[in-house]
């Protein structure tokens, strides 16, 4: 199953499942969704669960986070996250931070979702992650899914919690088949946030990642293990509420550690982990310092060439685990 | 005063009993007291941060309550102890918060901008971003079908936010049950209306969205034209837009010591109105 199916089939299940969840976002109904996420919903759920919006970021994240604390539980759909730089007022300080100021009166169970990061060619103003803007806020939940699992697992989670969740999707994955468990199949499969999955067990580094990252550090183990090196691969899946402890746990067992991120290097998820790592009990285990392998630290330029090499890609995961391990 | 797109406005007479003239001057009485005190609290230091008072308005509030039931919903911005007060907060509950401490309605841990209250969304302090907010809940109100609305109060400074543009869009198109009101307390901040906005008729500025100007210091007015536009709402019309023409009597907040001087006192124009009409002896 697709990322972009499984991703219908949570949507579709928890519509189906609560009366007030409905979504909203702009071509999310009549024209199937910008990415066809949302295929077939409008036609199922009518205009009253599936809203579409006039080109009104700030306007209608506004509206969907009143809606949230009048007692519904809206999906605000963004058609890339950079447009949730015009709404980051409403998601931080009116979704964020009243469940906090109100102590505890007002809950805002909103889910915001949609395409973050790099995509193909889109240039700079359309390729930008914003997992460590989201993910330094206390009163978000961020979540970035990698498989179809993932995303199904992720949103149902995120729908069903009764913070605000910011859901970071890949639009490169959203055409990517994983195989889905029997147990991803049922209509109650939920992804707990904020616990890491291990996606491949290794003895000698940890590979850290989240998003489409993950596939490339699994892609650069299998060629390092020809190589005898054996890779640990950790899938964050939730940026915040991070899971530390599974890092840690890892970064025990390997005592080398590697981020992997498409996010600029400044203030990023891998510098958080590196900080995490330093203040917590692995620290006496890393036999080398921690390295974080981020987006380049420019704009995203347009031509071919020049994006991919604004980006990890698998021969720089080979690259810095051998550099890691002196090899 | 109302805009083209409105064919009739609200009617000008008013029955006003005894019950109710009393009950709206104690209210408005006590939040007027409560603001000089907190006026008074803040100068001693016992209040921190911002503070930002609601004295000479009180009409407003207390004249929108008398209009809309318990069920109904309201949000503002930053002024809203008198809204607090008049959407079930107790005296007590407003001071403790202010003075934060646990005792207050968010515990102490909102502060003068963020009180809530059950259908009163605050509180809130970034300008002009709860409108979009009452939006949502007047959307909520058309979704659950129970024939709730929502007032969405924002202030003469607010009314240049573009987010309320695009809100004024969304609720006219899907035709939300939402009274946008307009605190016209003529400067946002320190800044006069005629200095920060091209056309001060905010009443206006809702385009296809029907408007009324209110006499904001006169509570009958603002009751009257509340409960008109409550009714436009409630029969499935879509929103409308009030103006309410009011005056603040401190400046934006504590840290401006502005003095406006002011002939109105809603206070006081009640005081005579139930006077004059022989309500308040025996």
């Amino acid at each position: 199953m697709t990322v972009r199916d499984a991703l219908n089939q949570a949507l579709d299940e928890e519509l189906e499942r609560d009366e007030k969840v409905f979504l909203l976002g702009e071509e999310v109904a009549q024209y199937d969704g910008a990415y066809k996420i949302s295929r077939g919903l409008w036609k199922k759920y009518g205009d009253k669960r599936i809203i579409d919006t006039p080109i009104s970021e700030m306007g209608f994240t506004g509206i969907a986070v009143g809606a949230a604390m009048a007692g519904l539980r809206p999906i605000c759909e963004f058609m890339t996250f950079n447009f949730s730089m015009q709404a980051i007022d409403q998601v931080i300080n009116s979704a964020g931070k009243t469940l906090y100021m109100s102590a505890g009166m007002v809950p805002v169970p909103v889910v915001f979702r949609g395409p973050n990061g790099a995509s193909a060619g889109v240039g700079a103003q359309h390729s930008q992650c914003f997992a460590a803007w989201y993910g330094h806020c206390p009163g978000l939940k961020v979540v970035s899914p990698w498989s179809s699992e993932d995303a199904k697992g992720l949103l149902k989670a995120s729908v069903r919690d009764d913070n605000p969740v910011v859901m970071l999707e890949n639009e490169l994955m959203y055409g990517v088949p994983f195989e889905m468990s029997e147990e991803a199949q049922s209509k109650d499969f939920l992804v707990p946030i904020g616990k890491a999955k291990i996606e491949r067990q290794g003895t000698h580094v940890t590979l850290v990642s989240h998003s489409r990252s993950v596939g490339h550090c699994l892609e650069a183990a299998a060629v390092l293990v020809k190589e005898g090196v054996e890779c640990e691969v950790v899938n964050l899946r939730t940026i915040r509420p991070m899971d530390v402890e599974s890092i840690e746990a890892s970064v025990v067992k390997t005592n080398h550690l590697i981020t992997v991120e498409g996010g600029w290097p400044q203030f990023g998820v891998g510098a958080e982990i590196c900080a995490r790592i330093m203040e917590g009990p692995a620290f006496n285990y890393l036999d080398a310092p921690a390295v974080r392998l981020t987006g380049a630290d420019v704009p995203m330029p347009y031509a071919k060439v020049l994006e991919e090499n604004c980006l990890p890609q698998v021969k720089d995961i080979i690259f810095a685990v051998k550099k890691t391990l002196n090899i | 005063m109302r805009s083209p797109s409105l064919e009739e406005g609200p009617p000008v007479t008013a029955v006003l009993t005894r019950e109710e003239g009393l009950h709206y001057y104690r209210t408005m009485q006590t939040i007027r007291r409560m603001e000089l005190k907190s006026d008074q609290l803040y100068k001693q230091k016992i209040i921190r941060g911002f503070c930002h008072l609601y004295d000479g308005q009180e009409a407003c509030c207390v004249g929108l309550e008398a209009a809309i039931k318990p069920t109904d919903h309201l949000i503002t911005a930053y002024r809203a102890h008198g809204y607090a007060y008049t959407r079930g907060t107790s005296v007590r509950e407003i001071l403790a918060e202010l003075t934060g401490r646990k005792g207050g309605c968010a515990k102490g841990k909102g502060g003068s901008m963020h009180m809530y209250a059950q259908n009163f969304y605050g509180g809130n302090g970034i300008v002009g971003a709860q409108v979009p907010l009452g939006a949502g809940i007047a959307l909520a109100c058309k979704y659950f079908g129970k024939d709730e609305i929502c007032l969405t109060l924002y202030g003469d400074g607010a009314a240049n936010q573009g987010q309320i543009f695009e809100t004024y869009n969304m609720a006219a198109l899907w035709k939300l049950p939402c009274i946008f009101i307009c605190e016209n307390n003529r400067y946002g901040m320190g800044t006069s209306v005629e200095r920060a906005a091209a056309s001060t008729d905010y009443y206006k500025r809702g385009d296809y969205i029907p408007g009324i100007r209110v006499d904001g210091m006169d509570i009958l007015c603002v009751r009257e034209a509340t409960k008109f536009a409550a009714e436009h709402c409630r029969s499935g019309k879509g929103p409308m837009l009030m103006e309410l023409q009011t005056y603040r009597y401190h400046g934006h907040s504590m840290s401006d010591p502005g003095i406006r001087y002011s002939k109105k006192d809603c206070v006081n124009l009640l005081y005579w109105l139930i006077y004059i009409q022989g309500l308040l002896s025996g």
